[in-house]
């Protein structure tokens, strides 16, 4: 009899007052009773509506229905056979726009918090050591994979478990792309990311660090001069935006690629760091996506009063639902319909106050969102000593600059086809180095899709 | 890991350090740098290719003690690894076509001019050297600049090293002696920068600076090594580290240079006493 209850388990979570002032992980995760009568809400409908809406075709409701036997181990192998990182997905994937979002039980009450049970499942995996993966049988066959974020990592566990050889390469020091530098402590532990990554070497998969491909090699040396057979490219979207506003080279205005950089990859909310970070007083996060409120949530565990300023409403705000709600809970202020127009600095050429006017909503614009038109003569000044840029980011033209024939489009994102194949012959490519800036579900659907087409491809060629 | 195959110290507070990095020696060019980490969980710290072995497959930087990590980077030995080493990246310097170009360096500024001064001379410029520095123990490869130009002028603040003065003092000389040249390529703390560059635009002679602001990944993603050029916001490590110095504000750079000034003065003594404490 499943379990009717119209509401979803409440995730065990640090409250609010406590966890504004640490790095900790928010959500504590399921426990085993929790699970076991979340799994009981699915009604294993038969045309299964929620494996339509994940990228990566997780069989969602096998999956919970090992849950609801109590076999976790089973629960964490049968989504490991289509997702290379169960652990990063069941905290960070927005679920409430893809699988959750079809959930029958979602009709009349909340869907089944099925992003919840994947980590529960993996968390449970992790802790109680499971044995290393079984190595496939290798084919011998080279394949370049550059990036190590989740597009890259996806492609490269696909690969690997098909046999092929895999290398990854990372410009950073360390892997894990966007889920090491950008994605905070807090949200997405790191001992979480480097045991995935740890899973995917035990499948036979190598990584090399600090290799700026474009730079230190270009792909046609890795074709020609290294043997790969094809290269997969999910380099990212790295690049920072600003808003080419005056004041914005003051000291104390930073892109949150940065900022977040400081702070996740090179640990500087620590105290015995060695790269530092200006602790705001009063920070500024301008922007309304998911890394704008990882920028405020992560100024706010520093000590500041943080403000965060968007141009349109709560209702158009881009961040997923749970991150605006938590950083609201943890006193992050939120000034809507508002827009900087410059940033003011004091003598010593630090920023003291950004200067925003006011906006109201017009007709929709190319993005189909209402068009947010400054009210005139609205400006006023808000106090900061620390600013911080999150208006997106966008592909990195390192590798485009050095290799010949690349196509790329007009916000500099690698032009593909369906399956990620560029126009460069056994060149495929995927995730926010094609899209832009997007989720980490949707670039690792990319490196999915295109593991399968450089497989095919490979294959194609041998015959 | 990058093996360090020798050191030598070339001043109480100046190290040289070559590093086995047989990628970045294959593709190294004057005006590029690299990103080091001493040691893990260190600091990502730009510093610039100094000279490269494309057959030894060797790359050497040269750093001055400033801050905490290069107090750790200058305690490693022969024989010891660098966590990191990542490059080459920016872009080289150009001297394609320059016939006569005066070379301005400046403290451990020189280090950096040294390779674009020995590029330019191995495509048969030529090349007149001004280096300066404070005082006479601080002076670094004069042997290597003289082998390389045709003109070297040292200057020092205090007169213990070659004449008493500033790079532009001696610059102006040779320019009012009637010297001319296609270009001036000055490197060093950027105050010498801001006084060669606003000397030069006297003249209307074309000067290219390097800057070496504050950085973290080196590749565009950060930002932190922003700066106005001509008005418009420019990344020193993917659009530079060479910019035009005419149109560089250099009162912007400085500033932005010395954000954590602070944090670094305290972390240098924080780590200096540690190491001290150790000794003891």
């Amino acid at each position: 009899m499943p379990n009717m209850s119209l509401k979803k388990n409440a995730m065990p979570s640090q409250n609010a007052a406590e966890r504004s002032k640490n790095f900790r992980e928010v959500a504590l995760g399921y426990t085993e009773e929790l699970a076991v009568s979340e799994a009981e809400r699915c009604l294993h409908c038969k045309n299964m509506p929620c494996v339509k809406g994940c990228p990566v075709m997780v069989d969602i409701p096998g999956f919970i229905a090992k849950i609801k036997e109590r076999d976790f181990e089973g629960a964490y192998n049968v989504i490991s056979a289509t997702s290379s990182l169960p652990a990063v997905c069941g905290r960070v994937c927005p679920q409430e726009t893809q699988c959750e979002k079809y959930c029958v039980r979602g009709i009349k009450g909340e869907p089944v918090g099925i992003g919840r049970l994947e980590r529960f499942a993996a968390d449970y995996h992790n802790e109680h050591g499971a044995a290393a993966p079984e190595r496939p049988v290798q084919n011998g066959i080279n394949v370049a994979v550059i990036g190590s974020g989740p597009a890259g990592l996806t492609c490269a566990g696909d690969l690997a478990r098909l046999g092929y050889d895999v290398t990854v390469f990372e410009a950073l020091h360390l892997a894990g792309g966007v889920l090491s530098y950008g994605i905070p402590e807090f949200r997405l532990p790191k001992a979480i990311v480097n045991k995935e990554i740890e899973t995917l070497k035990d499948l036979g998969v190598k990584i090399e660090t600090d290799m700026v491909i474009g730079k230190v090699l270009s792909i046609e040396e890795l074709v020609k001069e290294y043997g790969f057979k094809a290269v997969f490219i999910g380099t990212g979207a790295g690049l920072p935006k600003f808003m080419n506003i005056p004041g914005e080279t003051l000291n104390g205005v930073f892109s949150a690629n940065e900022f977040l950089t400081r702070i996740n990859l090179m640990k500087a909310y620590k105290e015995d760091a060695d790269t530092p970070i200006q602790r705001g007083k009063n920070v500024v996060v301008v922007g309304g996506g998911n890394v704008a409120m990882d920028a405020a949530r992560c100024a706010r565990r520093l000590g500041a009063q943080v403000t965060v300023v968007y141009r349109r409403t709560l209702k158009e705000l881009p961040a997923r639902a749970e991150e605006v709600e938590h950083a609201m809970e943890e006193g992050i202020e939120f000034k809507f319909l508002t827009n900087p127009v410059k940033i003011n600095g004091d003598n010593n050429r630090r920023v003291s106050s950004i200067t925003c006017l006011k906006m109201r909503l017009s007709e929709p614009d190319a993005s189909g969102r209402a068009r947010p038109v400054p009210v005139e003569g609205s400006e006023f000044d808000i106090t900061a000593d620390v600013v911080i840029m999150a208006l997106g980011t966008s592909p990195n033209p390192l590798i485009k600059d050095t290799t010949e024939g690349l196509e790329v489009n007009g916000h500099g994102g690698i032009i593909t086809d369906e399956n990620g194949k560029t126009s460069v012959t056994a060149v495929y490519a995927g995730g926010d180095a094609v899209t832009g800036a997007a989720t980490v579900i949707l670039a690792m659907g990319a490196g999915k899709t295109a593991a399968a087409a450089i497989d095919r491809y490979i294959k194609g060629q041998a015959n | 890991m990058f093996e360090i195959v020798a050191v030598k110290k070339l001043n109480p507070t100046v190290t040289e350090m070559e590093i086995n990095a047989p990628l970045v020696a294959k593709k190294a060019q004057a005006g590029q740098f690299v990103i080091v980490r001493a040691a893990k969980e260190g600091e990502r710290i730009p510093l610039t290719v100094a000279d490269y072995d494309r057959e030894k497959g060797t790359v050497k930087i040269i750093f001055q003690i400033v801050g905490a990590t290069t107090y750790l980077l200058n305690r490693l030995k022969e024989g010891d690894r660098l966590a990191d080493f990542v490059g080459p990246l920016g872009n080289p310097t150009h001297t394609e076509g320059l016939k006569k170009v005066a070379v301005v360096g400046g403290g451990v500024g020189c280090a950096i001019a040294y390779p674009v001064a020995k590029k330019l001379h191995e495509q048969g410029a030529t090349v007149h050297t001004v280096a300066g520095f404070r005082n006479k123990d601080l002076v670094i490869l004069e042997d290597e600049f003289k082998k390389v130009s045709d003109k070297y002028v040292l200057v020092s603040d205090d007169g213990t090293a070659g004449k008493k003065g500033l790079v532009t003092d001696a610059l102006k000389e040779l320019i009012e002696s009637g010297e001319q040249y296609d270009e001036v390529i000055a490197i060093g703390p950027v105050i010498m920068m801001k006084f060669v560059c606003a000397l030069t635009k006297q003249y209307g002679i074309k000067t290219v600076v390097s800057m070496n602001p504050v950085m973290i990944d080196g590749t565009g993603m950060c930002g932190g090594c922003r700066l106005t050029v001509g008005g418009r916001v420019k990344f020193a490590c993917v659009d530079g580290p060479d910019f035009d110095g005419h149109q560089v504000d250099f009162d912007e750079a400085m500033s932005r240079g010395g954000n954590y000034k602070e944090w670094e003065r305290h972390k240098y003594e924080e780590t200096c006493n540690l190491f001290k404490k150790e000794s003891l």
